[in-house]
């Protein structure tokens, strides 16, 4: 099984890559930042028994060289069976309302950079006729809340977006899959108080996403109860909800 | 706010301030949290029962970031890994190339780093020694930056202080473990039910050339005659091979204690039943199975966060080593005076521990027989009856566990451990516990 992970040092992308790693043995093609974590993921790949491992090491914020990488991922493996983008930024929602260069930033990163990559997937994907395209979304996407509007945003850009490509490649026998977490306990929200139930590992989420591709589902929330949190939070009434601190 | 970082018997419990080391090259200066005059202490999974993982003057550290694996050779089974990797992380990946841990505690959810720190034992120390013997190197990183490469050939008293170091020399930010091989994931196993002290020792006397592994549970509730009546098991690897070790998956099917609960549900009452029931749980003398090594080694990790079942008080362990020439007189003392005290400790656990000397400077395991005792707090009345423990010991020449106190004096800490002031001499200065504060006075 061949794999390209974007975002691959995030903790929910290392964690599945773990997993397939141990469970299938699998081929890894890894794209992130910083080079430490990378090789260093690489080697925890290889110990946990992944057959091979490639490495890339780029800025997101570099579009133009999303092809190029992209382009060699499929050099190296002729076919990629599962594509996994999890790259992205929790951001500050307080600077974005201040500034609007932080705001672009947040909407690039999260939004428009998976949409590029995900352009550019969907045609090899096409060709190729199989396989799966999974983007870890988010359940703040659902619906824009006071406390994070611009980061859901950003995430829900890409879900519409998502819906879309699925039909156009439903027809050909290739997955596209939306993850939505809830909250993780990761190194981007090291920050947050992490006191009540609802917070999940990132072992959790990685076990549910495997679930999700081997059933060929479009759509998960991780863990499974946040759909329905997310449906009561969907149907509240507007002058309810614009009272809600949420 | 959940405390996060808090000690496994939960007592004394206190909000524990901490933050993480994000990756291994990092040096501690980059944690924000950290300033110069407040005492840090590392921290992995908290599987530590007592004071000696918790530092409220400071900071704890924690390894939970750093789990990555950096090689493995498959043919010799070592093993370099981050110091945040649990044993149970290892078991997953090595198990199926035929590999297992040499030494493991009775959990597995403790880091490499953990076991390193407090030179953890098993139920083969007999034949193995403890954790420490089977490390060929780590990485130490000081406070101010030096790393340092330990074995026992480079910077050998390093190496020697942060074995059983209780964290105290440094952060351990990787390590190097020589691992055994093994044909099966499964053990044969003996259960052997015995009817006294006297039994209990001389089975593990004959045991102990023909069985790797040999560990005893207790009924406390017995009295007389049959005082230290109980289980004895004894087990080796699964020497046949049935086919590849098939993939495992220690996480899978866990049952888990969701909350605390508002009082104790171990008490009086259920100790006795409980003790009563497991003792009689086998009709035969001798029971001969084929176990697998997660429900032999790991009983305990099948319901996650079991401490959750002693209330919010939390509990006490009792865990300590009597030389081996005064263990039968003082291991009956220490049986009379918790059956009269009419306190019982729901787990009693004895084992005899071997001749392999430990490499630390402080590492507890040492040859003579370990009594580990579980008590619920109930204030002043538990920790009397701790105290008289504490006196037997004492007396007979034992020390107890510093990974499972919270209470122990510095008199009989200083008394079983003379070496801790060449352990002082090598604590980094700005690292400490509440342990060590209370049993060394050193800020």
């Amino acid at each position: 099984m061949n794999i390209l992970i974007i975002g691959a040092s995030s903790a929910i992308a290392t964690a599945t890559a773990r997993l397939y790693a141990q469970k299938y043995k699998a081929n890894f093609f890894l794209v992130a930042r910083d080079e430490a974590r990378l090789s260093a993921l690489a080697d925890d790949l290889k110990v946990r028994g992944a057959t091979a491992v490639t490495i890339k090491v780029t800025d997101f914020t570099d579009d133009a060289a999303y092809p190029q990488w992209i382009e060699e991922a499929f050099t190296a493996y002729k076919t990629i069976d599962v594509t996994l983008i999890a790259h992205g930024i929790l951001g500050d929602q307080e600077a974005c309302e201040k500034d609007v260069n932080k705001m672009k930033e947040m909407m690039f990163i999260n939004g428009f950079s998976p949409l590029a990559m995900l352009t550019e997937l969907a045609n090899r994907y096409e060709k190729q006729g199989s396989g799966t395209i999974a983007f870890v979304s988010s359940v703040a996407g659902d619906r824009g809340r006071s406390s994070n509007y611009v980061y859901g945003a950003s995430k829900a850009v890409v879900t519409t977006f998502l819906q879309g490509l699925r039909v156009r490649m439903a027809k050909l026998g290739v997955q596209v899959l939306t993850i939505k977490p809830g909250f993780v306990d990761t190194p981007m929200t090291a920050d947050i108080d992490k006191s009540g139930p609802l917070w999940a590992k990132p072992e959790d989420i990685a076990v549910g996403i495997e679930k999700a591709i081997v059933k060929g589902k479009h759509e998960v929330y991780l863990p499974f109860f946040w759909r329905y949190i997310m449906g009561i939070i969907m149907h509240i009434p507007h002058f309810v909800f614009n009272k809600l601190s949420l | 706010m959940a405390n996060t970082y808090s000690s496994w018997g939960r007592y004394p419990n206190r909000i524990q301030n901490g933050c993480s080391l994000k990756r291994r090259e990092d040096d501690l200066s980059s944690l924000s949290a950290l300033s110069k005059n407040t005492p840090f202490l590392p921290y992995g999974l908290g599987r530590s029962y007592g004071d000696s993982c918790q530092n409220h003057a400071g900071y704890v550290v924690s390894s939970a970031q750093l789990n990555s694996f950096i090689s493995f050779d498959s043919e010799v089974g070592i093993l370099r890994c981050e110091a945040g990797v649990s044993l149970s992380d290892i078991i997953q990946v090595v198990l199926p190339q035929g590999w297992f841990l040499q030494v493991t505690p009775g959990t597995k959810y403790v880091t490499v780093a953990g076991a390193i720190a407090n030179d953890v034992h098993g139920k083969n120390h007999h034949t193995v020694g403890s954790f420490g013997n089977h490390v060929i190197q780590f990485e130490l990183l000081r406070s101010d930056g030096t790393r340092l490469i330990c074995s026992e050939s480079q910077n050998p008293d390093w190496f020697y202080a942060t074995i059983g170091g209780l964290g105290l020399t440094g952060f351990i930010t990787w390590v190097e473990i020589q691992l055994r091989p093994v044909k099966s994931a499964n053990l044969d196993t003996e259960n052997i039910k015995y009817n006294s002290l006297a039994e209990f020792f001389s089975i593990s006397e004959e045991s102990v050339e023909s069985h790797e592994y040999t560990v005893a549970w207790l009924d406390c509730s017995a009295t007389g005659a049959s005082l230290g009546r109980g289980h004895f098991t004894r087990a080796n690897h699964c020497q046949k091979q049935y086919g590849p070790i098939p993939p495992v998956n220690t996480e899978k099917g866990k049952l888990s204690f969701p909350i605390t609960p508002p009082l104790s549900l171990i008490n009086n009452l259920s100790v006795k039943a409980f003790n009563e029931l497991y003792f009689n749980r086998q009709r035969e003398i001798n029971k001969t199975a084929v176990t697998n090594f997660d429900a032999f080694f790991y009983p305990l990790d099948g319901i996650l966060h079991w401490n959750r079942m002693y209330g919010p008080k939390g509990f006490l362990q009792h865990q300590c080593i009597i030389p081996k020439c005064n263990a039968e007189s003082a291991i009956k003392e220490l049986l009379e005076v918790i059956s009269a005290s009419g306190m019982g400790s729901f787990l009693v656990v004895l084992k005899m521990m071997g001749s392999v000397p430990s490499k630390g400077l402080i590492s507890f395991p040492s040859e003579g027989a370990t009594l580990a005792l579980d008590f619920p707090f109930h204030g002043a009345k538990t920790l009397g009856l701790l105290l008289k423990l504490d006196a037997i010991v004492s007396a007979a020449g034992g020390s107890l566990y510093p990974a499972k106190d919270a209470r122990m004096s510095a008199q009989l800490f200083q008394q079983a451990y003379p070496d801790w002031i060449k352990l002082e001499e090598k604590r980094d200065p700005n690292i400490n516990s509440d342990f060590w504060r209370r049993v060394t006075g050193c800020q």
